[in-house]
């Protein structure tokens, strides 16, 4: 009995385990991803913590285990339009933005070169610029150009066309409807940085050389914006004394009450970026609560007992520049002494909190909310799940774990009616 | 079958600017004598055209053995699929014209060389036949009833799959029906609700495809995924039982409080979490000494979690397990109060709501600390001394009770100590391992695997006894193929946790299954249907194979001899880079595939060559990026071959590669030790422990050992390889010299 396939919505880590799991099990996956690409948030990390390992590695695996099974199909550049009961499944609607790109291309790059058109460059956070015909990175996965039609003046006699030899450029591409019967649904949607310039205190987009972790992470990658260098944005110079701000945003009633999980643990590590690039550099990290759960306290140790890292445990008040300097100043109460502190760093990076993307973004699904956009379970609709930050704050290993049973429960029915093969 | 073979060079992405491909055809056919007229080239062989060309001679000449020469295996895979083909990718794109100068004169010869090699790799690989065993069986064997296995049995049930569960204790529930109420695990995460493991083993015992055995240990598993032989210690007696894969959820037992005398266990009215659960249970707070309400509750997180000399890691659950029971203080008695003295409040994720409700409430105070000690006070009262608070200094807190949370410890951790223990003192000598197991009392087995190298699941570094394979991103895996590990046996995990953790269980012991079914491998090779074939007629039964398959796939009989389990093996090659006699092989991999296809390369007279062994996974995608990248080139002087595994080099190889004057064998691995990256857990360390021994090797060759390097990669090296493998030729060149065995 042919079985309609589930739809997994986010082509992120945990979007990709449900779907790779599912499909391991001999059921059909089709994953839609907004992105260019697959790998969402993790693709952009340089390392994960505790075992400072690349995301990368699993990542190519997961690439292969992709490629290698046929009931895996994906569409990126994608996103579900509506959504209809039918039938016990669902009648989903997916839209296809154009890639002005066809499967013709081989990635050599000459569109790129040929372009005269820039954009600002997303996967680095706009640290960066890339051509309006651009790979979103160097291991994009499908390794695949596309062209940013915002970007494009389209004015230039179309010389990304003219230059690409395999007919790969299609610059009238439409944007494409799918209509699709599915039998369940998995809402991997994934999270965001949460906007931490309304946070005014925190200075973000303001002082210069405040950062957020996100882009920290970048900064660190072999194919980010300093090719993986740590460098401060202003005048590129090597931050020798760094600031980390811990709940920015986080465990804040005006921002996101809740705690994001995974911040301590991406600050620790940012400092044993700073510290393996300078070993002689002096790193701060200003924290309500030191949050390293389960086995990671070993790695809250060994960073906490490198040379020149503090921990001091306060609220950042507040964060502006040095006078007639490129350095910014966070002052604020040390809560263990009672005493406020002002102090001067090359660089700060604020420890961004998480938030859903669907706050922004929403499927359309019938679901309830917390009031930061986070689904909350019970109010979905049978035969439809969600995995992972889409719920809930979480780190990678636990999304890992999520989608891999989320996978089980939105293919139960098929495998206990046969459906698989 | 009767294999015809096809080469086609593809022209495009710079191949046909960058080499004459009529050279390197003519060079090719004169090193490899192969047919001239059956090596084609096209334009842009991925183009519909070039796919339809390749489609035409599989049609019409009966092509069924390809060498596409064109981009990296890891591109293009949707074009170049040609199912019912032997298919050899030789990458002469990334690894070639996209890392060598333009206009380099060698750039021909190292083009010839890998189409050369690939059409080694044609010839001698074979199409895999699935290797199905018969008589499989599709039941989970749960070993814990508690909210993971339980949660387990369940999801695998309502997936249509009969489950099988053991629990030692005499009532399902494990920890969590000794719980008097459940956190909130929903929004707003402000109430406490019943036990929600109450209404699984309603759910359990009454479905029909869940066999329950309580008071009941598991004494023996014998054989592999698919057809396990699991023989059970009931009340009743032994009974067998079959069963597919395996669920391990023994779940953990709190901390030895009695260790934590400083803290005051043992004076009358302290108690751990789990006694003040059941005082709750009792109705009212009621002091265990005399009975009397408790008016001011204090809970001295950390006890034993977080300290060097008791447990080194976080147990996770404490801090919401004490703010669950603030609230029960607090509810039996609105006049009590609740003190919470910690080193940090670890409420992650949404459960920090629950953390900012019970902090709206004025009767629970939160006070970060230290504590150094409890002592008796007067009427049963305690006295809390107190370090670095917030308050500055140390305090003397007075309570009428305290809880001490104590922390999880998983229920392997006494085995794999144990076994560690046995490890150790076995590696003194028998008389010390004899010693040993006279000396330490044996803790109670969980798995009892009668598996050649242990009972158990094999320890990790760095995992404190937790059955957790350190793995990130598969967070499944574990050393023992068919045997998934949930819950709290695996991290310390909250009840919520585990439920989702325990799903993932059942979903990868289900998947393993239906994989076995078809004779394919699971993870992470889950579309391979090779496996180790050995020819046991060579086999001298020396147990290298044995030893080191770093998943226990081979068992040895009575006599010694290997017994491969196939549906044991993750299809790495340790087992063929073990063995001296060369025996074991795969379809598509094998000693002698290899070896060819490094005695195929063309030496130099004058100038270096270097073979470079490296891990499909990570150090082939880097050195494919430095292509993509073209930012950097690559040392003209290395041809690149693919391994499965790192672990899968065998040291025939070092002696084929210099017997014919190559001047530097490289390996590029994975990350070994506790941070390890190699998906085959010990495949990259196995090799660098066999080739610190390759001096021997090359000994007898006379050469000098530093012509064989081992260099631990990352996927993410591309930037920093190239130099690193300049290094390598350049000290070659400059201080070693040439293979003096070069020309011979």
């Amino acid at each position: 009995m042919a079985q309609d396939p589930i739809l997994v919505i986010g082509g992120g880590i945990s979007g990709l385990t449900a779907a790779i799991e599912a499909a391991e099990c001999g059921c059909e996956a089709v994953v839609v991803e907004k992105n260019a690409y697959l790998g969402g948030r993790v693709a952009q990390l340089n390392k994960y913590f505790p075992k400072l390992c690349p995301p990368l590695c699993g990542l190519e695996i997961n690439y292969r285990r992709i490629k290698e099974n046929p009931r895996l199909t994906f569409h990126t550049q994608a996103e579900v339009t509506s959504i209809t009961a039918s039938d016990g499944g669902y009648n989903v609607t997916i839209q296809v933005a154009p890639r002005f790109v066809n499967d013709k291309c081989v990635a050599c790059d000459a569109c790129a070169q040929a372009c005269p058109s820039e954009r600002s460059d997303d996967f680095n956070f706009g640290m960066s610029r890339t051509k309006a015909a651009y790979l979103p990175f160097d291991q994009a996965f499908p390794q695949k150009y596309v062209i940013d039609g915002a970007s494009c003046k389209a004015d230039c006699g179309r010389k990304c066309q003219e230059a690409c030899k395999y007919g790969a450029i299609d610059m009238d591409m439409k944007p494409e409807t799918l209509n699709l019967k599915v039998s369940a649904i998995v809402m991997a949607t994934g999270w965001n940085p949460y906007d931490i310039t309304r946070a005014d205190n925190l200075g973000m987009g303001k002082v210069k050389n405040v950062i957020n972790n996100m882009m920290m992470e970048r900064l660190a990658a072999a194919n980010g914006p300093t090719s993986g260098k740590i460098l401060r944005p202003s005048d590129g110079k090597e931050p020798k004394k760094v600031a980390f701000v811990q709940c920015a945003g986080s465990r804040d009633e005006n921002h996101l009450p809740y705690c994001s999980y995974i911040c301590c643990l991406a600050s620790l590590k940012h400092i044993s970026y700073v510290k393996e690039q300078y070993p002689e550099a002096q790193a701060t990290m200003f924290y309500i609560d030191v949050r390293t759960p389960g086995r990671y306290e070993k790695f809250y140790w060994k960073v906490r007992d490198m040379e020149g890292v503090t921990l001091t445990k306060g609220k950042v008040a507040k964060i502006y520049n040095a006078q007639g300097t490129d350095d910014p100043v966070v002052v604020i109460e040390d809560v263990l002494s009672g005493k406020k502190v002002e102090e001067q760093f090359d660089m700060v990076v604020l420890a961004s909190g998480m938030e859903a993307s669907q706050r922004t973004r929403p499927v359309p699904v019938s679901v309830s909310y917390t009031p930061e956009g986070m689904i909350i379970p019970s109010s979905l609709p049978p035969g439809i799940y969600a995995s992972g930050t889409a719920k809930s704050p979480v780190d990678v290993a636990k999304s890992m774990q999520d989608a891999t049973g989320i996978a089980l429960k939105s293919i139960g029915k098929l495998l206990s009616s046969g459906g698989a093969n | 079958m009767e294999k015809k073979y096809g080469v086609y060079i593809c022209k495009g992405c710079g191949i046909g600017e960058s080499l004459n491909v009529d050279k390197v055809i003519d060079s090719v056919v004169s090193n490899t004598r192969f047919a001239k007229d059956k090596i084609k080239t096209h334009g842009v062989l991925c183009s519909p055209e070039g796919i339809a060309m390749i489609r035409e001679d599989i049609k019409n000449e009966g092509v069924n053995a390809l060498n596409i020469c064109a981009c990296s295996q890891r591109a293009k895979y949707e074009e170049f699929d040609f199912p019912g083909c032997v298919m050899v990718r030789t990458n002469l794109r990334e690894m070639v014209v996209w890392s060598q100068e333009p206009g380099n004169e060698q750039t021909g010869a190292i083009a010839a060389d890998y189409v050369g090699m690939g059409i080694i790799k044609m010839q001698k690989a074979e199409l895999p036949e699935p290797g199905i065993l018969e008589n499989l069986n599709k039941t989970i064997l749960v070993i814990g009833g508690g909210t993971a296995g339980l949660t387990a049995a369940l999801e695998a049930s309502a997936a249509g799959y009969e489950v099988a569960i053991v629990e030692k204790e005499a009532v399902l529930g494990g920890m969590a029906i000794k719980n008097f109420k459940a956190l909130p695990s929903e929004y707003p995460f402000k109430e406490l609700q019943a036990l929600p493991v109450l209404e699984k083993i309603k759910k359990a015992e009454s479905n029909p495809k869940i066999k329950i055995f309580k008071s009941t240990t598991v004494e023996k598993i014998d054989g592999q995924p698919g057809l396990y032989d699991v023989t059970l210690k009931t009340p009743a007696g032994e009974e067998a039982l079959k069963a597919g894969a395996i669920v391990l959820a023994a779940g953990y037992k709190p901390y030895d409080a009695t260790k934590l005398g400083k803290l005051g266990y043992g004076l009358p009215n302290v108690v751990t979490s789990t006694e003040f659960e059941e005082i709750a249970k009792k109705g009212g707070i009621k002091r265990p000494l005399d009975g009397k309400p408790a008016k001011k509750v204090a809970f001295i997180q950390c006890a034993g979690s977080r300290d060097p000399e008791h447990l080194p890691y976080c147990s996770h659950t404490c801090c919401m397990g004490s703010l669950k029971q603030a609230k029960y203080v607090r509810e039996a008695d609105p006049e009590a109060v609740a003190m919470i003295l910690y080193k940090d409040i670890r409420t992650p994720g949404q459960s920090e709501l629950f953390y900012m409700n019970m902090q709206n409430d004025p009767g629970v105070m939160l006070t970060k600390g230290e504590v150094k000690q409890v002592t008796q006070g007067v009427g049963g009262n305690l006295m809390i001394e107190a370090e670095n608070t917030l308050f500055g200094g140390s305090v003397k807190i007075e309570a009428d009770m305290v809880v001490l949370a104590t922390g999880i410890v998983p229920a392997t951790a006494g085995p794999q100590a144990y076994l560690d223990g046995l490890a150790k003192a076995a590696g003194k000598g028998d008389a010390e391992k004899a010693k040993f197991i006279e000396e330490t009392p044996k803790p109670q087995f969980i798995l009892n695997l009668g598996y050649r190298q242990g009972p158990e699941i094999p320890s990790m570094e760095g995992a404190f006894g937790f059955a957790d394979s350190n793995f990130l991103c598969f967070q499944y895996e574990t050393r023992r193929t068919g045997i998934y590990a949930a819950g709290c046996v695996r991290q310390p995990m909250t009840e919520a946790e585990a439920e989702a953790d325990a799903a993932g269980a059942a979903m990868k012991a289900i998947q393993c299954m239906e994989h076995v079914a078809k004779g394919i491998a699971v993870h992470p090779r889950a579309w391979d249907q090779t496996y180790p074939d050995p020819l046991m007629a060579r086999c001298t039964s020396c147990k290298r194979c044995t030893e080191e398959c770093p998943f226990g796939a081979i068992d040895e009989d009575a006599k010694g001899t290997p017994f491969y389990k196939i549906n044991r093996c993750r299809r790495c090659g340790t087992c063929m880079g073990a063995c001296p006699e060369r025996i074991v092989s795969f379809k598509d991999f094998n000693v002698d595939l290899i070896g060819s296809m490094i005695k195929s390369v063309d030496i130099p007279e004058d100038g270096i060559r270097v073979i470079v062994l490296a891990c499909e996974n990570d150090a082939y995608p880097a050195l494919d990026t430095v292509g993509i990248r073209r930012q950097q080139k690559l040392n003209p002087a290395i041809r690149v071959i693919p391994v499965r595994c790192l672990g899968s080099t065998n040291l025939v190889w070092v002696a084929d590669a210099f017997s014919r004057g190559v001047d530097g064998l490289l390996l590029l691995g994975c990350k070994f030790g506790e941070d390890y990256q190699c998906h085959f857990v010990k495949g990259s360390e196995l090799a660098n422990y066999r080739f610190s021994k390759v001096q021997e090797t090359l000994n007898r060759l006379q050469l000098e050992a530093e012509r064989c390097q081992m260099m631990e990669v990352g996927i993410d090296d591309y930037n920093k390889l190239p130099e690193k493998i300049n290094q390598f030729v350049k000290k070659i060149e400059d201080e070693i010299g040439p293979n003096p065995f070069k020309g011979f």
